[in-house]
């Protein structure tokens, strides 16, 4: 027992002598919650629109009021022919052009059927698709006002609910995402790297000639990352509940066990990598391309998971980020329990055991 | 060998010890016997097998076949009670940089089960003999690589090893250096430490009581420095060395 607490002791000495990696490690979290929450946020608000109304009648100006009225949108260009539109787009004064048809008050009254064009930027097309389905949305609500009653027969209209996150807020997607990726980051890179670390060093030579029990050496590599890892875990849910307002919707206790099961995969994993790998460069490329392209790009923190190519899909299955942000999602987002994640409960259990058995059966006791 | 010497004083004893790896054979069938309190230098060119010997001596390696006795233990049944009696320098510069030096001494105390008492009286000792009092609370990266040297080898026997094992211990330091160092191993080698040393600094041979030189693997000359100059008629320990590694075939691995 002495010898593992003089030893984590260690552990917590390298850690905090460097005391550039250390802010790094704490301040990552909270950087990327702001990064991505306020930054690269996907949610549409106050976008810039340019409109175009060759007819400035009642009906036009009130549904134009509205549009900029709406958090969604404000018109910064008023066009007077589709030239503007151009221009407006090419210096970038505006994602989105809506354009009234001529007489558009006057064809509602007499033919009952008026039309309006929108124009997208569509060079990101999420973007585009969204902007263009917001500013339908409020098309379709001001055209409830002006004929609240349906005419008879045919016209079917569809009813949109928001489920579990109506206000569609885009925090509710990557904290869960976030979380994952900050996780694994710090527990299977560092980790693999403090370890690869004294192979380089030659340490590891030393305590391998020592009675040091490989397993104490093992856990006393892990003690530190784990105590980073739960640290980092409660700044981001501190984060995202105070400052982005996403609710812990289930049971935190569940959100807890489900997180330190996936910090324990994440934990063996860079044991994994440090076994296989002798320099801390190697390491660090290995967990670097090997682990944050797949958990970015196969989790389902960027791109949905169903939306992927066969092939893509199959591989994502073996990206423990994936079940997590999955069964972080259930938990935090649609207000479930664990009860409801036990597949993804599931498959991180068989992913820690197989990964602890393999990395400790390769662990060398002995340099060969 | 004096086979009137009873078993009790050998240290470390290897019969026909051998390591392969696949069809190549590191360590080929070596037999020796190493005395209490004995400092054995153990030479050879690179690639010629030593440190490979040397890691299956302190339980780093398992051979391929052959019996190796550490301090009355089996190196192959009893590995962890080997670990236990030896202390271990390598050539690399093997103490933790971001450490303090008295925070390395505690956590290599505490690892070979020293209690804390025991810990703080020693190295309040050792800082004395070492004059290293003022570099106590300083960071190991901080000193010299000469003063880094005495202590790495301070830390190898603080536990009190019956055997250390010095792999290359002296490498990149001038003579003067060298020499301070040696003082610090006979002074262990005087407190009933046996010393098994390997090196490639000729003039560090001369300073061994026995020495052994290995050439592909195999034993081909072990005796006092005295009685090898005699025997290939040299006038010091790097002539003898040159007469037998020229018939190495081995290059440098």
């Amino acid at each position: 027992m002495k010898q593992l607490l003089s030893f984590i002791r260690k552990e917590f000495h390298h850690i905090f002598r460097d005391r550039t990696t250390v802010m790094i490690l704490l301040l990552m979290p909270i950087i990327q919650i702001i990064l991505f929450g306020f930054a690269m946020s996907q949610e549409v608000k106050n976008t810039r629109i340019v409109v175009l109304a060759n007819n400035m009648d009642e009906v036009t100006r009130k549904l134009i009021e509205k549009i900029d009225a709406s958090s969604y949108f404000e018109v910064a260009v008023v066009a007077h022919n589709t030239k503007d539109i151009n221009v407006a787009f090419r210096d970038g004064k505006a994602k989105l052009a809506i354009v009234f048809e001529d007489h558009f008050a006057d064809n509602i009254k007499h033919t009952g059927k008026a039309n309006i064009q929108l124009i997208a930027d569509a060079t990101d097309p999420n973007a585009a698709t969204s902007f263009v389905f917001y500013a339908s949305n409020i098309i379709t609500a001001y055209q409830k006002e002006l004929t609240p009653v349906q005419t008879a027969g045919g016209f079917v209209q569809p009813e949109v609910k928001m489920l579990y996150n109506p206000q569609m807020v885009s925090a509710f997607n990557f904290v869960p995402g976030v979380l994952g990726m900050i996780m694994i980051l710090i527990c299977a890179m560092m980790t693999s790297i403090a370890i690869v670390r004294e192979k380089e060093m030659g340490t590891m030579e030393i305590l391998l000639v020592s009675p040091m029990k490989p397993i104490y050496t093992i856990l006393s590599k892990i003690a530190p990352y784990f105590v980073l890892s739960v640290v980092n875990f409660t700044t981001i849910i501190l984060l995202s509940v105070f400052v982005l307002n996403v609710p812990i919707a289930g049971s935190f206790i569940s959100l807890v066990v489900v997180s330190l099961l996936y910090i324990f995969v994440s934990l063996a994993l860079g044991l994994l990598i440090s076994t296989i790998t002798s320099s801390q460069l190697a390491a660090m490329l290995i967990s670097g391309m090997g682990l944050m392209m797949p958990v970015m790009l196969l989790s389902g923190m960027i791109f949905p998971v169903e939306n992927m190519p066969g092939v893509l899909r199959f591989i994502s299955n073996f990206v423990p980020t994936r079940w997590y942000i999955d069964a972080v999602k259930t938990i935090m987002i649609k207000g479930l329990s664990i009860m409801d994640v036990t597949k993804d409960v599931g498959v991180l259990a068989l992913m820690a055991t197989v990964l602890i058995i393999v990395s400790m059966k390769k662990f060398k006791v002995r340099l060969e | 060998m004096n086979d009137t010497t009873s078993n009790q004083d050998k240290v470390i004893i290897t019969e026909n010890l051998t390591k392969k790896f696949g069809h190549f054979t590191a360590v080929d069938h070596i037999s020796f016997e190493v005395k209490k309190g004995e400092i054995f230098g153990f030479l050879g060119a690179n690639g010629a097998g030593k440190t490979t010997a040397m890691r299956m001596l302190c339980g780093l390696s398992i051979p391929t076949s052959g019996k190796g006795t550490v301090a009355g233990y089996d190196i192959f049944k009893q590995p962890e009670m080997v670990k236990r009696s030896i202390g271990y320098m390598s050539q690399k510069f093997s103490l933790y940089e971001d450490l303090k030096v008295w925070e390395n001494i505690e956590l290599f105390g505490g690892i070979y089960g020293m209690n804390d008492k025991e810990i703080a009286q020693k190295t309040d000792e050792l800082m004395k003999t070492l004059d290293f009092e003022n570099e106590r609370d300083k960071l190991v990266k901080s000193l010299p690589l000469g003063f880094k040297q005495k202590l790495a080898f301070s830390v190898s026997i603080f536990h009190n090893p019956q055997v250390v094992f010095l792999d290359e211990p002296t490498g990149g330091v001038d003579p003067i250096t060298r020499r301070k160092f040696w003082e610090l191993i006979y002074a262990a080698a005087a407190s009933g430490i046996t010393v098994f040393v390997t090196t490639h600094y000729m003039d560090e041979a001369e300073y061994c009581d026995r020495v052994s030189i290995m050439v592909d693997g195999k034993i081909e000359a072990l005796d006092s420095p005295e009685n090898l100059k005699k025997t290939f008629n040299a006038t010091s320990m790097d002539g003898v060395f040159q007469q037998l590694a020229r018939k190495a075939k081995r290059v440098d691995s």
